[in-house]
């Protein structure tokens, strides 16, 4: 009999498995066969559902108002004594902590239901790489890290899995190092991150400073009994830094570049880490802190105009790039800046229903293009495909379903959070809602064209390769069966109640906003449900109007595009190229940077290594030189001078010993004799007298 | 009776014989037998003397002195075989191990 609440009571063993079976990998992977390496791996994270799921089963059981579980295991960063920048002194002393709250029961639901589903996939598409354990071991070591990142209770704990996170991406973007393009897009990745982790970092220690604590519960009671007015421009500044961190994380302007090139690494990790999980922690992050945001409208301004802008910068690069995934990355780009658009006008629930559903399909549509690549033996190049639909049937049927829910068409669930963002931008200005319907319009234009090159039209598949085209063996497909079926009713959750729902997804997340929807609650009133009507639809209008376009241009007049490109050829090499950022940021900062890399190595070798160094060198073997000379001539010399001396003085007392002892009893025979001699004069005597 | 002066040139001229050959001799057995002859001389010194103070002492002495020429002899004796079996030489010349 389980004591109640087990899982609730245990929620800090859930990244545990990961950690276990990643540290597995470390030691003994490389002796495992596949199949034991399936079963360690796949098997953790499957405990790790079981447990997220149980607890949050056991959260939701719980009346609404007693949906927060939090609780420290052991202190882990005890600093003592600290003053605040307000003068208080307090005593500083970070716990390793884990939060349970409806929030983090989102992000555990997608993290491990969704990684759950990848690492199945894995096992099929890897099957026949290299390196299979090393894979698996840094997917456990991603799940670890992700699942610290979201169950942590306080800012420093989730930088720990922000930052394991990060690494992962790195090891999987860089799977294949062999390949250059591969390892420096890895590279790219981290150092990029870097930038924005900076400004995570910042923020993190003026929040420390400002409200004198980093635990998520108590922001908002340290905000209330700080007594900062709305508006503060300490809040704000913690608003923002921490921001910049989020656009690092989550490929936002002006840090996005990494994430189109992280495209390098294996279909599943894209799907995992690039598409569902880790990129969404930025937005997780931020609706995590909305108790400094909600206070800071200047820096969520920021957030939205940053995120409006960014969704519909990526999308338009996506309407032209011809590579299956490098379409899906500026799609994921251009989804995370919805969210954050969403956060930026205060609507956290929706950001983070927006973070659930494009989870689902964009992680459905990551696996998918995995499934096409593996079916043309690794051709990405969509110029180079067409008519796979009858081929390969159900990661076609599952790739339009996942399309469709993207490009916001009810009743599938990217409609639900797509038109909940929307609603709000709206609300909050007039112009981010164009914007962001405009993104719409492009974002269902670009994933038909896409689906429309792929699978429809006809066949431009190499000759040699139309051969193996196969379906993707089981291991693959359920997955995405799985990941459709949520596409499609995943947005239920959050049925709007101007469409007779009620919108359970909102006040499920309600307690954990609860500062926002106090500010807001003035603002939701001005638009009435007709013009929210108007709005949906609109949007879908659109969308279905991109969808038309992407049918009429690339199934029945396919001349068309090309005829566009080439009237107006500045502005699709503009667009094909990317803008030319990578090449802006190339000879803006990275190129400065390698000079001044190589200024300062030439300066090392120049003046530290020659001047400094070898010139100490020379210094200390001239000095020595002359401290030997001085040493073997003045002092030895005086010593032998010394000695000479006492030779030379010696020498008539050295030449009497003979050490022969006939020559010593001479010397005593002739000792005595002059001594009697002596005698005998002094005292008058003679030898015939003394006889006589 | 012969007067002392006479038992006193016997001796003068036995210590010199003596003394001329320790000085001489470089063969250390006859120097220690040349050592023998002046300590002899001595006995006779102190003995002509005894007799002329009409005393015992000297002739005490006398006895002394030869005992103690016994245990000179049988060391000197030892002294010279170990230095043989060192060097296998008697030449008092080449004991020079303390020259430096």
């Amino acid at each position: 009999m389980m004591p109640a609440e087990y899982f609730l009571a245990h929620i800090w063993m859930i990244p545990l498995f990961p950690l276990a079976g990643a540290a597995l990998m470390l030691f003994i992977g490389r002796r495992l066969p596949n199949a034991g390496v399936n079963a360690i791996c796949v098997g953790s994270v499957f405990l790790s559902m079981c447990f997220a799921f149980g607890a949050i089963w056991q959260l939701v059981s719980r009346p609404v108002a007693e949906r927060v579980v939090s609780y420290s295991l052991f202190d882990w960063v005890p600093a003592g004594a600290m003053h605040t920048n307000a003068g208080h002194f307090m005593n500083f002393n970070v716990p390793w902590g884990v939060l349970m709250d409806p929030l983090t029961a989102v992000m555990l639901l997608v993290v491990t239901g969704v990684g759950f589903l990848i690492h199945v996939y894995s096992t099929g598409y890897m099957a026949h790489e290299g390196g299979y354990y090393r894979f698996f071991g840094y997917l456990n070591l991603f799940m670890f890290s992700m699942l610290t990142l979201i169950l942590a209770n306080n800012l420093l704990l989730l930088f720990v899995g922000w930052e394991g996170v990060g690494l992962c991406s790195y090891l999987l973007i860089g799977f294949y190092f062999l390949r250059k393009s591969a390892s420096d897009a890895g590279k790219k990745a981290f150092i990029v991150n870097r930038i924005g982790d900076a400004g995570f970092l910042l923020g993190l220690f003026l929040m420390l400073g400002t409200l004198g604590t980093i635990q998520f519960t108590e922001l908002g009671p340290a905000i209330a009994a700080g007594h900062f007015e709305y508006g503060n421009a300490t809040l704000t500044a913690i608003a923002l830094l921490l921001f910049v961190g989020a656009t690092g994380k989550s490929a936002q302007l002006p840090l996005y570049v990494w994430l189109p090139d992280a495209m390098e690494g294996p279909t599943p990790v894209s799907a995992l880490i690039h598409a569902a999980t880790m990129v969404t922690a930025g937005v997780y992050m931020i609706a995590r802190t909305n108790a400094v945001f909600s206070m800071a409208p200047k820096a969520l301004a920021v957030v939205a105009v940053v995120g409006c802008l960014t969704s519909i910068f990526a999308a338009s690069m996506g309407l032209v790039q011809n590579d299956i995934k490098r379409v899906l990355a500026y799609s994921t780009v251009s989804q995370l800046g919805y969210m954050f658009l969403a956060c930026g006008v205060g609507a956290f629930t929706a950001g983070v229903f927006h973070l659930m559903t494009h989870a689902f399909f964009k992680a459905l549509l990551f696996l998918g293009s995995g499934s096409v690549i593996h079916a043309m033996s690794g051709e990405q190049d969509m110029r180079k495909m067409g008519g796979l639909w009858g081929k390969i049937p159900t990661t076609a049927r599952t790739f339009v379903v996942a399309s469709i829910a993207i490009s916001g068409i009810p009743p599938l669930a990217g409609f639900f959070s797509k038109d909940a963002i929307l609603g709000h931008a709206f609300e909050y200005s007039p112009i981010l809602w164009v914007l962001g319907v405009v993104t719409a319009g492009m974002t269902a234009f670009y994933m038909f064209r896409l689906v429309n090159m792929t699978f429809f039209g006809k066949s431009r598949v190499d000759h040699e390769v139309a051969h193996h085209i196969h379906e993707s063996p089981s291991a693959m497909t359920v997955p995405l069966m799985i990941l459709a079926a949520l596409s499609v009713v995943g947005g239920w959750v959050g049925w709007p109640e101007s469409l007779g729902g009620s919108d359970r997804f909102a006040q499920f997340l309600a307690p954990v906003m609860a500062h926002h929807e106090e500010a807001a609650e003035a603002a939701r009133t001005s638009s009435g449900s007709s013009t929210e009507y108007l709005l949906m639809l609109l949007s879908v209008a659109i969308a279905a109007g991109g969808i038309w376009l992407a049918y009429r241009w690339y199934i029945q007049r396919p001349e068309v595009p090309g005829k566009i490109a080439a009237a107006n050829p500045f502005l699709y090499r503009l667009l094909y190229n990317k803008y030319y950022v990578d090449q802006i940021y190339d000879a803006m900062f990275v190129n400065r940077t390698k000079d001044l890399a190589l200024t300062l190595g030439a300066f090392d070798r120049g003046v530290i290594n020659g001047l400094g160094v070898d010139g100490a060198g020379w210094l200390t073997r001239i000095t020595s030189r002359i401290s030997m000379v001085w040493d073997s001539w003045i002092v030895d010399g005086l010593v032998n001078l010394a000695a000479r001396v006492v030779w030379v003085l010696s020498y008539p007392v050295r030449m009497l010993q003979t050490g022969r002892v006939s020559r010593y009893a001479l010397f005593m025979l002739l000792g005595v004799l002059i001594f009697l001699g002596y005698y005998f004069r002094s005292t008058g005597l003679t030898l015939t007298n003394l006889l006589h | 009776m012969i007067p002392t002066s006479h038992y006193l040139f016997l001796s003068l001229a036995l210590f010199t014989i003596g003394v001329i050959g320790v000085v001489t001799r470089r063969n250390v057995i006859v120097i220690l037998m040349s050592i023998e002859l002046m300590l002899n001389a001595v006995n006779i010194n102190l003995v002509a003397f005894s007799r002329l103070v009409g005393s015992a002492e000297g002739h005490a002495f006398a006895i002394f002195i030869i005992t103690d020429a016994a245990a000179e002899a049988a060391l000197g004796l030892g002294i010279i075989i170990a230095f043989f079996r060192n060097r296998e030489t008697l030449l008092g010349d080449e004991m020079d191990l303390l020259k430096w």
